[in-house]
């Protein structure tokens, strides 16, 4: 505020004819930082209601499961939970095997190969989460005698998705593959998901 | 604003002056619904439904806040105090709920009819853009509300609707599942969505009665449209609300609750669906997710796309979902014909029908299982329901010649004899 005169008071600017004017200067400066503290401040006090609407402690305490899988023969599956979702541990048969990777990798939607979706060794367990990348419902496929759709792995029913045998999507409006959580064999038949 | 020849208030006792003078509540319902409100003198019985529509909020609110004391909003228990405590332990809690599950049919019903006389009748015209603007608003407001209560019981069809609904969101590209995650409170629908959507569910009621009396306030500017179109030009072209259309409203009213009491007594399940009397289970899909028949329609044009087209195909049917309801807000600036009532358009009564039969067809898709057959005719109807707002009612209101108006409401009513008074007292103001 060096144009400032002495004698003009702070508020006040001196207009062309010498007359003394309000500084407009000074008012917007006052307004945009007052109007800037209250905006924060809004800011602040809306962070934590809408933090609050996150999953909680508790929910992301059940942030692991184990699985023993001892008993699920070849070309069965099971279905269990992990993190209150749905949980599909399926023993792929050799042929369920050797079905996922002869399926040219160009020709799927969302590329993935069997070997990025299962681990090493661990070639025949397919381990992903139950619930349809379109909408959520829980696919069929994993129950005994469910219908396992044209390819083999799992049937949305919702909305017509099918899954192949790497439970990839082949057909339908879901977008993605069935999400394989992370995992790791702790024996030959125990599995720790989370 | 109010027509010039409206009566004024007066109080007639003096308690009635007292409160008048010190809060002009009296004076202010006497200028809404009262003698001091004129209105067109031609309106038929479609008027009815916007205070339908109001009597239903009122049964909603009245019914909710009741139940809600003896609901338990946890995953838990939700189901057992529904379907046990109040059907069978609480005092007449089966009617409650019965009233309160048909009332939010009733409620659509009596919407979806006062939105089509609207769109029937160019309601959504200048200088009533604002009152169909928040007649759009209200029903959004209305399918949120409707929605997070069905999911309260907490059976099947309320998990898997949750879970369907909310997945809605994680179509949203890069924070889409965080978004999922956000409005859950979790990974799936479970106690912290329930208690959430109870306690929005309480509110939203309360919201919608605010965006009401936005919506009456903006209606008493210009005043009632009427089945003609043509604006009221005189004192003889309107009657005082009360006691004309009190009295007709109160017609319908009584319609209305026949209708609504043989839902709750005779047929309360009628349009509901079996599967919500199983208790909601995470980790098995019913065979045939349905919404709520008056979602059918939305839901339709949600599962009508089905292949990739740049964007995903989930992404597509969002987006044209909540796109059918926003389409709405831009209708009074896609339809330019100057002449409201569809009685004197001739092409845009035949779009208006088609229109009504398309939506029709979307809602018996949407009911229906994906199967191919409805697929295919979802996508039909889907895209006409879009080619109505965008291209056909654009195109109508260029090349359309309308019929000959009559000069005025009183005109229409009385014919020649109405004309003469008019044009009488035209000369005199």
């Amino acid at each position: 505020m060096a144009t400032l005169e002495d004698g003009v008071p702070p508020d006040q600017t001196v207009g062309p004819g010498g007359e003394l004017l309000e500084n407009p200067r000074r008012r917007d400066y006052l307004t945009y930082a007052a109007a800037s503290v209250a905006v924060v401040g809004a800011g602040v006090v809306v962070l934590p209601l809408v933090n609050s609407m996150n999953p909680d402690a508790a929910t992301l305490a059940q942030s692991s499961t184990e699985v023993d899988v001892s008993a699920i023969e070849p070309g069965q599956a099971i279905k269990t939970l992990f993190r209150k979702q749905p949980l599909f541990v399926r023993n792929l048969t050799p042929a369920e095997v050797a079905e996922a990777q002869a399926v040219p990798i160009s020709e799927l939607r969302d590329p993935q190969t069997l070997e990025d979706r299962t681990l090493e060794g661990h070639r025949n367990w397919l381990i992903t989460l139950g619930v349809c990348t379109h909408l959520g419902c829980v696919p069929l496929g994993a129950g005994e005698g469910e219908n396992r759709g044209p390819f083999g792995g799992y049937f949305c029913p919702c909305h017509g998705s099918a899954y192949d045998t790497a439970a990839r999507i082949r057909q339908g409006p879901a977008p993605k593959n069935l999400e394989v959580p992370k995992y790791a064999f702790t024996s030959a038949t125990v599995v720790v998901v989370g | 604003m109010s027509f010039p020849w409206a009566r004024h208030y007066e109080p007639k006792n003096p308690l009635m002056k007292w409160v008048d003078d010190r809060l002009p509540l009296p004076r202010f319902v006497y200028n809404a619904v009262g003698a001091g409100y004129p209105v067109p003198r031609n309106l038929n019985y479609f008027w009815n439904f916007g205070v339908l529509a109001g009597v239903a909020l009122v049964c909603q609110i009245v019914t909710g806040i009741v139940l809600a004391m003896h609901f338990h909003s946890d995953a838990a228990g939700a189901f057992d105090s529904v379907n046990i405590g109040i059907m069978r332990d609480v005092n007449a809690g089966w009617f409650l709920r019965f009233a309160h599950a048909n009332g939010a049919s009733m409620f659509f019903i009596v919407l979806y009819i006062h939105m089509f006389r609207g769109l029937y009748y160019g309601s959504y015209k200048p200088p009533r853009e604002m009152i169909w603007l928040l007649g759009v608003v209200i029903f959004l407001l209305t399918m949120a509300t409707a929605f997070m209560g069905y999911v309260l019981p907490w059976g099947q069809m309320s998990f898997w609707g949750a879970q369907v609904i909310t997945g809605f969101f994680s179509a949203i590209p890069v924070v889409g599942d965080w978004v999922r995650i956000w409005l859950l409170g979790g990974y799936a629908p479970d106690d912290a969505t329930l208690n959430r959507f109870f306690s929005l569910h309480y509110l939203l009621p309360f919201v919608i009665l605010g965006a009401v009396i936005l919506h009456i306030w903006a209606l008493h500017i210009p005043g009632s449209g009427n089945p003609t179109g043509v604006e009221v030009k005189g004192e003889q072209d309107t009657v005082p609300f009360h006691p004309y259309y009190t009295a007709k409203d109160g017609f319908g009213v009584g319609v209305f609750m026949i209708i609504f009491a043989f839902l709750i007594f005779f047929a309360p399940d009628y349009l509901g669906h079996p599967d919500n009397y199983i208790p909601a289970n995470p980790i098995s899909t019913p065979a045939h997710i349905v919404p709520e028949w008056y979602f059918w329609p939305f839901y339709a044009i949600l599962r009508a796309f089905t292949a990739d087209f740049i964007l995903p195909a989930k992404l597509w049917g969002v987006l044209a979902m909540f796109g059918s309801i926003l389409i709405l807000f831009f209708l009074p600036w896609l339809d330019k014909s100057p002449v409201r009532s569809g009685n004197f358009r001739p092409m845009y009564r035949i779009a208006f029908w088609v229109l009504v039969l398309d939506v029709l067809i979307l809602g018996y898709c949407g009911g229906s299982p994906a199967e191919p057959v409805y697929v295919i005719l979802s996508q039909i109807a889907a895209a006409y329901y879009f080619a109505h707002f965008l291209i056909i009612v654009p195109i109508i209101s260029r090349l359309e010649r309308p019929k000959p108006l009559p000069n005025s409401i009183t005109e229409a009513v009385l014919g020649d004899h109405g004309g003469s008074r008019i044009s009488e007292s035209a000369m005199s103001a």
